[in-house]
């Protein structure tokens, strides 16, 4: 079974704040699923679907259930880290094929900016965690774990610093036309190579930001989207997988994206070249290149020269990506990118991203997400998305 | 020339599955993972074979030789400095852990290592690299 044109996105909201010190996590994702409602046109009767990852408080879907008021025939809850959301929409648009649910809402909310998150903390999973005890001891955080990659990534490949930061570059150009972005200022590759270095190669800039928010997303059966707003987004194919350190045979040249991306190239029917925008998981400069790699926008190892001299810049460059200024410039709530991914595909499909950044005619998008650790265990999940009729 | 200085280690939380592992660690000794069944060594240890899936798997001693696959210089967020990096030991698999003892500017990828043992808060000393 394809779930090619078998579900559509009629409805996104991405939460304006960027720190939110005096909401719940719980209200901002209440708020959130209110907004794309809102967009959508829908009431909460009519959802009878919901999907949530781990940033949703409590029990996940049982709390949220509960909470939003909301009575379903179908719930989700897998939890892929930041690539979380793109799955639920692929599992959404499956559960609507199989006549499980007709309207499915997908929310992401949480606050680690008020909470004082940092991508250079030490994590621990917990006592059962089977890696844990290989992993904790040694201080394996977000930030060096995503550096050991880009530091092979250069020996392998000859890939540069200044390389890895033309895409921290190109977010910036895109986040000088969003008000909500954290960072809106046009940076250049200097300024990049200029700050701090947090964990070798990678530099404060090559970072995404930490940020409170959220996002909600809407999936519905096509013959309910087509009386809904124009005009209407077609979930076309998506693919997912999980890549870790393969019993020790570790091989961090490339990601779980090599997995995930050919199955939604093949349900989609398309290939890479077709791709007129794609929002690409930015926790870090180094997600993006590889990411692109394997998804097949450049050969392996040729990520480095893709990605330079504004390559990704929309309007100039061949691969217009992350035209909200991404997660490296605009926010990564709960830090998880995968919700803003989505949303921002689907405003360049419907034509509603800011005038400055918006693909003309775009009629073929992709959102890309890696969550995780790239350099120990992470999910991926590619959404291949068209405008319809 | 910087040195890395020493780090508070966290304990590892020690179960049924890794207990060999952290007792020989306590004795100076790497342990790693061989299936008899398809003869592929596996780290980290798991009672059934992430490779073949046979439960007929044995702990082995490792020389403690490997060469830096890739590594990251934790160069601020952190109280202390320090290196996490991966080792691909000579009997085939690689491993997560630290280099320690040696000069944080001067470690590159390829670069022979050998294994040390470094206490740890209230557990056993864990398996570390130094050059």
């Amino acid at each position: 079974m394809s779930i090619k044109r078998k579900a559509a996105l009629v409805g996104i909201y991405e939460h304006p704040t960027r720190k939110a010190e005096d909401k719940s996590v719980a209200q901002l994702h209440a708020e959130v699923a209110k907004g794309a409602l809102e967009d959508a046109g829908l009431t909460k009767k009519d959802i009878d679907g919901y999907f949530c990852a781990g940033d949703a408080p409590g029990l996940g879907p049982l709390s949220m259930v509960d909470y939003l008021g909301l009575k379903v025939r179908h719930v989700d809850s897998t939890d892929t880290g930041g690539s979380s959301y793109l799955v639920h929409v692929s599992h959404a648009a499956q559960a609507i094929a199989a006549g499980k649910c007709d309207i499915a809402l997908v929310t992401l909310a949480g606050r680690p900016r008020s909470e004082g998150s940092s991508g250079t903390q030490p994590r621990n999973y917990g006592a059962a965690t089977p890696d844990g005890p290989f992993e904790y001891p040694y201080g394996g955080a977000t930030a060096n774990m995503y550096a050991m990659v880009a530091m092979r990534h250069m020996h392998e490949y000859g890939t540069t610093a200044e390389q890895l930061a033309w895409i921290k570059v190109a977010a910036s150009h895109h986040a000088q036309h969003n008000p909500h972005a954290m960072l809106r200022e046009v940076v250049t590759v200097q300024d990049v190579l200029d700050s701090p270095v947090i964990a070798d190669p990678l530099h404060r800039l090559d970072c995404c930001v930490v940020s409170d928010g959220g996002g909600a997303v809407i999936v519905a059966r096509p013959e309910i989207a087509k009386s809904l707003r124009p005009p209407l987004v077609n979930i076309l194919g998506t693919g997912e997988a999980v890549k870790g350190q393969l019993g020790g045979k570790v091989d961090l040249t490339y990601s779980a994206a090599a997995w995930s991306g050919p199955v939604a190239f093949a349900e989609a029917g398309v290939k890479p070249s077709d791709i007129q925008y794609a929002s690409i998981y930015d926790s870090f400069t180094i997600t993006v290149l590889m990411q692109i790699e394997d998804l097949g926008f450049c050969k392996k190892g040729e990520g480095g020269r893709f990605v330079s001299d504004g390559n990704l810049i929309s309007g100039t460059g061949r691969l217009p990506f992350n035209t909200d200024g991404g997660g490296l410039c605009n926010n990564h709530p709960a830090n998880r990118g995968g919700m803003t991914k989505v949303i921002e595909a689907v405003r360049q499909l419907r034509g509603e991203a800011h005038p400055k950044v918006q693909v003309k005619n775009c009629r073929l998008a992709l959102a890309q997400g890696t969550g995780g650790q790239l350099g120990s265990r992470h999910g991926s999940a590619t959404l291949i998305m068209e405008r319809g009729e | 020339m910087l040195m890395a200085p020493e780090r508070k280690l966290p304990a590892p939380s020690v179960g049924p599955d890794n207990k060999p592992f952290f007792d020989a660690a306590a004795n100076g000794k790497l342990l790693i993972k061989q299936c008899s069944a398809c003869g592929e060594h596996h780290f980290y240890p798991r009672p059934i074979c992430p490779h073949c899936f046979s439960d007929k798997t044995n702990w082995v001693e490792s020389a403690g030789k490997g060469a830096i696959y890739s590594y990251s210089v934790m160069r601020r967020g952190s109280p202390v400095q320090y290196v996490i990096a991966y080792v691909t030991l000579a009997e085939g698999v690689t491993m997560l852990t630290n280099i320690v003892d040696c000069d944080l500017d001067a470690i590159r990828i390829g670069q022979a290592v050998r294994v040390v043992f470094k206490p740890t808060e209230g557990g056993p000393p864990v398996p570390m690299f130094a050059p």
